[in-house]
């Protein structure tokens, strides 16, 4: 059945992937996950009114709970560009998918809501008022009401204002089947988090990975760049068990002190703590090698970027052969720091895509970001694996220069013994052409070379060319 | 740490053949009760090294687990209370892992395990 999906104005990219990953985890279809989307007449694709076709009301109502950018998934009775109009609509939708809703045991009221523009109670009154049409014969619930209606307005405003261009005023009447926890974000915003790192991973954006990475009760979940623990805190609160690693120590074992670190972030909401923290380089990975096929989702914010470049372990020199390994005298060996050397991009994601390929159970999730410049002129590879499959990209704009975009990848094929030596084989070229591959890399330089300060945006003939509307933004 | 997670981890240094199980040297141990969860059991189930939990539990001073064990047990009660205690409840906070093929000792503190190698080892 189709349903009318509203979202919440940001992240406009994440929006869609979110309804079809939820729709794979509460529904019960084999299919490839995608769903059937239509808009309104008039609408533009980023428009905050879509229509879906889910399976039931059963599937739409777990999603819009789940979800972090759906404001609310409706039944609707009637869509028209005007309140003429839309009496009519309401009149001609079939009486027994109404009734029911209608009827004298129950409790109900009505919301109003205008997109892109304010208005007064008053107003708002005059529209309820307006429906008088519709025989309702429950009663008047403000507080706690079984069923909610709304009336739902966009206005005929021009492109100009910074919001995506609605041609002519549409109105929408629906009855509400769904919507989320509102409580959800602010609980867990960064601003509540004792121990925080530099790139702790924004709550809203934390809780979409998990969302994207089909994350439920009993699943074990693994971030091997963990950090603060903020991804897996999300994961934790949809009830799976996690794991998490990292290079650095004082990160991941030390924090500020006994009450404040990654385990006292997820006491500090009352979760369960991770089954384990260690310390670990995800180049050398330290799992059992015949152990496979574990983590249910891999869900991860690797080291790259302008912010906070990775490490592993060897030298610079080491990996580049001038020097012979620093052979480290047997009483030294407790408290020696291992030296590291920089970890590249490609690196990075080769180790990254390995390991989900191997350590992913079938139809499990790797979700990751990845950085992007924003340059219009070259088409965008993303990163392949035979055993994986990318499902879903959202981009989220994060300069001028730079973006980050949120793959989902699924795992669709056994990893093989000759997915295994191809990998090694990599990994030894890796080795070899360390310093090359960091030097030379096009995608490594684009990302680790700072934004050129004072942009000159009329001059700059790529950025000109940007044909990203206006109003996409960080959080848009 | 865990026992599950010490059943997913081994010695990685470059050239080791044999680095699973590693040997647990426990100074301090903790248990912490946690939820059972029986879907979650049985997936780990077929996962686990069973010979290596047994020898890991005992050496934290926890001797009940049987010393063979198939998915027929999974029907027990008893069982499951056991496999989850030995699995999810037993914590190495202090103590080290030691590689059984080169003795290389990797660090436990604070209930973090230090897996990361020298230069000389990657
Ligand atoms: C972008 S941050 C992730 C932050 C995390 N999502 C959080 O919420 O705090 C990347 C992390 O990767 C770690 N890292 C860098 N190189 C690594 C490597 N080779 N293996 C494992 N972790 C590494 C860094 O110490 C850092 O904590």
């Amino acid at each position: 059945m189709w349903y009318l999906c509203v979202f919440f104005h940001r992240l406009l990219d994440f929006r869609k992937p979110e309804v079809e990953s939820l729709a794979k985890l509460f529904g019960d279809d084999d299919g490839d996950g995608s769903l059937q989307w239509k808009l309104p007449q008039h609408h533009h694709p980023d428009s905050p009114f879509h229509l879906v076709n889910l399976p039931s009301e059963h599937v739409a109502r777990s999603i819009a709970r789940r979800s972090i950018l759906v404001k609310g998934i409706y039944e609707l009775w009637g869509e028209a560009s005007n309140y003429e109009e839309l009496e009519e609509a309401i009149k001609k939708y079939p009486d027994e998918r109404k009734l029911p809703f209608l009827s004298s045991d129950t409790t109900f009221k009505i919301n109003v809501d205008t997109f892109g523009k304010a208005i007064s109670f008053q107003e708002q009154t005059d529209r309820i008022r307006k429906m008088s049409y519709i025989p309702f014969k429950g009663r008047v619930n403000l507080k706690n009401p079984e069923q909610i209606f709304w009336i739902m307005e966009t206005d005929d405003y021009g492109s100009n204002n910074g919001l995506p261009p609605v041609i002519q005023r549409t109105v929408f009447f629906g009855r509400e089947v769904g919507a989320p926890d509102r409580k959800l974000i602010p609980t867990y915003q960064l601003k509540t988090r004792s121990y925080l790192g530099p790139t702790a991973m924004d709550a809203e954006m934390a809780f979409l990975m998990a969302n994207q990475g089909l994350v439920a009760s009993g699943k074990l979940v693994y971030d091997p760049f963990v950090g603060t623990g903020s991804i897996l805190i999300a994961a934790t609160h949809f009830g799976a068990m996690t794991m998490g690693a990292d290079i650095d120590i004082r990160v991941v074992r030390d924090g500020r002190g006994p009450n404040c670190n990654v385990w006292s972030n997820f006491k500090q909401y009352g979760l369960c703590s991770p089954i384990s923290l260690l310390r670990a380089d995800n180049n050398l990975p330290p799992w059992r090698p015949d152990l496979k096929e574990v983590f249910e989702a891999i869900i991860c914010d690797p080291p790259y970027g302008v912010r906070a470049g990775g490490r592993k372990s060897g030298g610079r020199k080491l990996l580049k052969g001038i020097v012979k390994p620093y052979i480290v005298p047997d009483d030294k060996r407790l408290g020696h720091i291992p030296s590291t050397a920089p970890y590249s991009l490609a690196e990075c994601l080769h180790d990254l895509l390995d390991l989900a390929a191997k350590m992913l159970v079938m139809g499990g999730r790797l979700v990751y970001f990845y950085p992007v410049l924003r340059d219009n002129t070259t088409e965008r590879q993303y990163p392949e694996h035979p055993c994986l499959k990318l499902v879903a990209i959202s981009e989220q704009i994060l300069s001028l220069r730079y973006s980050r975009v949120l793959l989902t990848m699924v795992k669709v094929g056994k990893y093989t013994e000759e997915i295994a030596l191809e990998a090694k084989a990599r990994h030894l070229e890796f080795k070899e052409n360390h310093l090359k591959w960091l030097e030379e890399g096009n995608l490594h330089s684009a990302v680790f070379s700072p934004a050129t300060p004072n942009l000159d945006v009329d001059g700059d003939s790529k950025l000109g060319k940007d044909a990203t509307p206006k109003y996409r933004g960080k959080y848009v | 740490m865990r026992l599950l997670t010490h059943n997913m981890l081994s010695c990685n240094i470059k050239g080791v053949t044999n680095g699973f199980p590693l040997k647990i040297e426990a100074t301090k141990v903790i248990e912490k009760q946690v939820d059972l969860n029986v879907d979650f059991l049985k997936n780990m189930f077929l996962k686990v090294e069973w010979k290596a939990l047994v020898e890991a539990s005992r050496s934290m001073g926890y001797a009940e687990l049987p010393e063979e064990a198939d998915s027929s047990l999974l029907g027990s009660e008893e069982f499951l209370k056991k496999f989850h205690h030995a699995l999810l409840e037993l914590h190495l906070e202090e103590g080290a892992l030691i590689c059984p093929e080169t003795g290389r000792r990797f660090s436990v503190t604070k209930g973090i395990p230090n897996m990361l190698l020298h230069e000389d080892e990657v």
